[in-house]
């Protein structure tokens, strides 16, 4: 029999259709991860909503949660689409599912802008450095110098995900690779509790179109590159703190997210400070002139208002309200009337 | 003291106009002008006397020419005239243009710091000393340049003989009751009423009487009145980005929401306005929050609708209730932006790529605005598509009389949506409930949304490569009954849409079709044919595409009907005759795009007579 978590549901109650990715695409290992978390924290699939681009990132959405509501939507657009529909049920946790392609060219302006609003969603860029669905052009975060079949070489800086969304003021930034499943899923459940948007950008290796050694994005590359800051464990709410035998607590740092979850960080790089944007910023920097895959936690500020509070919404959900309490009373519109110009 | 001129005004003496005259106002955009024609008008209008006020800007915040051309009309006719019985001149770079445009035998007020190159001999000249009253007026230098604006208001008051007291509380209304500014501005047009009765000796023949033909209604303009309906049509969700001449429903939504959408019993807000980073992005949410059961609207313009066409394929064909509110302007780019068109008829109605046809309503008049901002939301639930208001500059943003706004009539219609005991009903009917399944036969499928809890009510939503199920298809077979079926509620949604207004004459041949802010234009024409070439016409005005039975039968009853529009290709009559191939030799396209709102005088130079 399989096994069940706290509200008897098995791993197969979190999966969707069948992936058609490619065998061992980066992205079929994040909804892995994706799958295990929300299974291991006991979330309600139905208390989830997924949200996607176009492009094979943003297909995966299709496969998994297929007990939740989905909406694949268009290139670039998640992020918008994503905002418009969470605020209709702040009971609802959102999943925003992108690409490289869909989050730093076409959708980038919506990608700072979402990240403004601090919407309550998990947006996860599953990074490739190229266009999968198009077959394998060079996207914005591709390395300079990369050669591709049919495309040359990419005579252009790259874009950084996780340095637009620390430029932008995110409150809650990170990255991975999906070659490293357990950081992945930890991330991607600290994300899950973050009040507002949650940046993850995960390496998530295209094995079709960029996966030649000497590409950063390559599975080889990552894993002989991969520099994590830290060690780092997630406790859901109401669960106590254990710090592993033998540490004291001056070696680990605790953060305390709005719902009274922690996230655990065992430093592993010396005096990080993730509540400190400019060190991130620093810490990115720093990890080029180095040559190597900078992962972890980087930066989070668990306290910042979400669109939510920003906008004055009721704590119930808006799409349920009676039509009682939207449309105004005739008297209201008396006293509007009243208050024109009138003759 | 008045530079007047021999023979004009034995001819002023001998026949008065009153309450039958255009005054057009030429000043500088960005000093404040806007006040005082505003004042002039609701003072107008707060004697009892018909008017309409069309502000024809440029697209300038500070510096530009601009006009405002307010009609008088005790018949009632408020579209704009070409011709110019009284013009206020103001700014030194426009003064010879503004006096050209003056009629024979007119008035011509100017500010006596400004010296036309060549006054005319046929009119009546009256120097105002603009400059001099502003300083005497004690106002703070700063202001005034607003100041002097406003002794064309005091001069014109006693010239025409406008109400005094009228125009007080023409200016109490737009400062809000601020006594400071009330005080100093209507100072300043007492003080120039009193100088015009000192040192002004009236030569023309036009006056103001009052009547009763206002009472109880009100000025407004449209899409202030869009913006309240929408509020009490239980808008929930509204994202905009900025653009003229649409920004002001937005910005009348955020200024009413702590007003009118407070929640009784949280006291939150019951609407979300977020002003997006785009209209990509504007659209992109209002499909997001439509699709999660929220009463969704954007609103902008042409170049915004531009910007929108992808999502609104994708909100057609994943069936998402939203409304696009376009108020029309003249595009792309800039030149003119700030200038009305109708001119996006057939983009909006063919808007996406593959095969798409779309809802659009043609409100008229306020009331009709406030009225389409409720029932849009309504149609859009109902036939879970998006639906357009399409408005434009003239009627967005110029003032028009109306009646008071109506409570909406019918209780809000939140369209098939199936909630989690409605599901549970179903399942114990033994009934399977399916995303896009034509249960009705009206083809307008039932719809779970985000939130709902029950067991199988979620659904995974794409564009297109569904199956009634919501599952993932690309059965040729599949695509086509979707297709079809979308195609269906289309046309049997026409049921929901406002019907055409008809008005008909005696003894008419001839019919006229048109649609939105040329009404008044249209109606004036039909008066002008009637009484000066015995022309009776019949008059349909259209509401809503697609068209209902009534428009075919209107067509098919006139020998020719001239199709009036304000756009250059003639877009309605596109329209018309690809839905009524069969009677397309009866359509006479009459349409004319100059950037202004057209005048009956055009409108009856297209007709055969
Ligand atoms: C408006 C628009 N332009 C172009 C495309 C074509 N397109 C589909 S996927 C894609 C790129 C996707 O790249 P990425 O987001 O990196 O996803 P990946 O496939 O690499 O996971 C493009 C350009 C589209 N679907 N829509
Ligand atoms: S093409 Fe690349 S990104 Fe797309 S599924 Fe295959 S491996 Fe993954
Ligand atoms: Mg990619």
């Amino acid at each position: 029999m399989a096994k069940t978590n706290a509200i008897g549901l098995t791993k197969a109650d979190y999966k969707g259709a069948p992936s058609t990715l490619c065998q061992g695409c980066g992205h079929n290992s994040i909804l892995s991860q994706i799958i295990s978390a929300l299974f291991e924290m006991n979330v309600v699939p139905e208390d989830v909503a997924k949200f996607s681009g176009i492009g094979c990132s943003s297909k995966a959405p299709t496969y998994m949660l297929s007990r939740s509501f989905g909406f694949n939507g268009l290139h670039g657009r998640m992020p918008p689409l994503a905002t418009g529909a969470l605020v209709a049920d702040p009971t609802i946790k959102g999943i925003g599912m992108s690409g490289d392609g869909d989050t730093a060219s076409i959708g980038m302006g919506h990608f700072k802008h979402i990240i403004r609003r601090n919407v309550p969603l998990v947006y996860i860029v599953a990074n490739n450095g190229v266009y999968g669905l198009t077959k394998g052009q060079f996207s914005a975060t591709a390395d300079k110098g990369l050669r591709l079949k049919r495309q040359g070489e990419n005579p252009y800086m790259p874009i950084d995900i996780c340095m637009e969304a620390l430029a932008s003021n995110a409150t809650f930034v990170a990255r991975t690779f999906a070659g490293d499943p357990k950081q992945v899923k930890t991330l991607l459940k600290a994300a899950y509790h973050h009040k507002g948007l949650a940046v993850i950008d995960i390496i998530s290796p295209c094995v079709t179109f960029n996966n030649q050694p000497e590409s950063r994005y390559s599975y080889s590359w990552a894993k002989d590159h991969e520099a994590a800051l830290h060690q780092i464990d997630f406790v859901p709410p109401r669960e106590e703190i254990w710090l592993d035998k033998g540490m004291e607590p001056g070696e680990a740092r605790t953060i305390r997210l709005h719902d009274g979850s922690a996230i655990v960080l065992k430093q592993v790089a010396a005096d990080y400070d993730p509540t400190d944007r400019f060190g991130a910023i620093k810490a990115i920097e720093e990890s080029y002139a180095q040559n190597v895959l900078l992962t972890g936690l980087l930066y989070i500020d668990p306290e910042a208002p979400n669109l939510y509070e920003i906008l004055n919404l009721p704590d119930e959900p808006l799409n349920r309200l009676t039509p009682d309490r939207l449309r105004p009373t005739p008297e209201q519109l008396a006293e509007v009337n009243a208050s024109l110009f009138g003759a | 003291m008045s530079e007047s001129l021999s023979q004009p005004a034995s001819a002023a003496a001998r026949s008065e106009v009153v309450n039958d005259f255009s005054i057009t106002v030429g000043t500088i955009n960005g000093t404040g002008s806007q006040t005082s024609n505003l004042t002039i008008l609701r003072a107008l209008f707060k004697m009892g006397i018909p008017v309409s006020g069309k502000n024809l800007f440029p697209s300038n915040i500070q510096g530009l020419p601009t006009w405002y051309t307010i009609r008088v009309s005790k018949e009632g006719f408020i579209a704009r005239r070409d011709r110019h019985e009284i013009v206020v001149a103001m700014n030194p770079a426009t003064i010879d243009d503004d006096l050209a445009m003056l009629m024979p035998g007119g008035a011509f007020f100017y500010a006596d710091h400004l010296r036309p190159r060549q006054m005319r001999d046929d009119v009546v000249a009256y120097p105002m000393p603009a400059r001099k009253l502003a300083r005497e007026s004690g106002a703070p230098p700063k202001l005034r340049d607003y100041v002097a604006n406003m002794v064309y208001v005091g001069v014109l008051a006693h010239m025409l003989g406008i109400d005094l007291e009228a125009i007080h509380e023409a200016l109490r209304y737009h400062f809000h009751g601020k006594a400071s500014a009330t005080d100093l501005n209507f100072k300043v047009v007492q003080m120039a009423a009193e100088w015009a009765a000192e040192n002004l000796e009236k030569q023309d023949p036009f006056r103001v009487e009052p009547m009763e033909a206002t009472r109880g209604l009100i000025l407004e303009d449209g899409n202030e009145a869009l913006a309240l309906g929408a509020l009490f049509g239980g808008l929930q969700f509204l994202a905009w980005y900025p653009i003229t001449p649409a920004s002001s429903v937005a910005e009348t939504i955020n200024q009413y929401i702590p007003k009118l959408r407070r929640d009784p019993v949280t006291k939150k807000h019951t609407v979300a306005s977020i002003q997006a980073e785009d209209e990509l992005a504007a659209i992109n949410m209002a499909i997001g929050a439509g699709w999660a059961g929220l009463r969704a609207m954007t609103s902008t313009s042409g170049p915004g609708i531009s910007l929108m066409a992808e999502a609104v394929g994708l909100a057609y064909y994943a069936e998402v209730p939203v409304v696009l509110v376009d108020v029309q302007r003249v595009g792309p780019s800039t030149g003119l932006p700030t200038r009305t068109q109708q001119g996006d008829i057939t983009f909006t109605y063919f808007l996406s790529h593959g095969d798409t046809e779309h809802i659009m309503l043609f409100p008229a008049n306020i009331n009709e605005a406030f009225e389409y901002g409720w029932r849009a939301l309504d149609i859009a639930e109902r036939l879970q598509a998006p639906i357009f208001v399409l408005m434009d500059l003239d009627l967005g943003m110029n003032h028009w009389m109306g009646q008071p706004f109506e409570y909406p009539d019918q209780p809000m219609d939140r369209g098939k949506v199936l909630w989690e005991e409605d599901l549970k009903k179903w399942a114990e009917e033994g009934r399977r409930w399916c995303r896009y399944e034509d249960v009705d036969g009206d083809g307008v499928p039932y719809r779970t949304v985000m939130g709902n809890r029950y067991p199988g009510a979620a659904y995974f939503t794409r564009g297109t490569g569904h199956d009634e199920c919501a599952r993932y298809s690309e059965d040729p077979d599949v695509w086509v009954r979707i297709n079809q079926r979308i195609k269906k509620k289309y046309h049997l949604g026409r049921k929901y849409l406002p019907k055409p207004v008809l008005d008909t004459m005696d003894d008419a041949q001839v019919g006229i079709i048109a649609y939105g802010s040329t009404d008044p234009a249209i109606v004036e024409a039909r008066h002008i044919l009637l009484h000066e070439h015995h022309l009776p016409t019949d008059y349909l005005r259209v509401r809503a595409v697609p068209f209902h039975d009534e428009v075919g039968d209107f067509i098919a009853a006139h020998e020719v009907v001239y199709v009036v529009e304000a756009n250059r290709d003639g877009q309605m009559a596109q329209l018309l005759r690809m839905a009524y191939p069969e009677l397309a030799g009866r359509i006479v396209s009459h349409s004319r795009s100059d950037g202004l709102p057209l005048t009956a005088e055009w409108v009856v130079s297209g007709i055969q007579k």
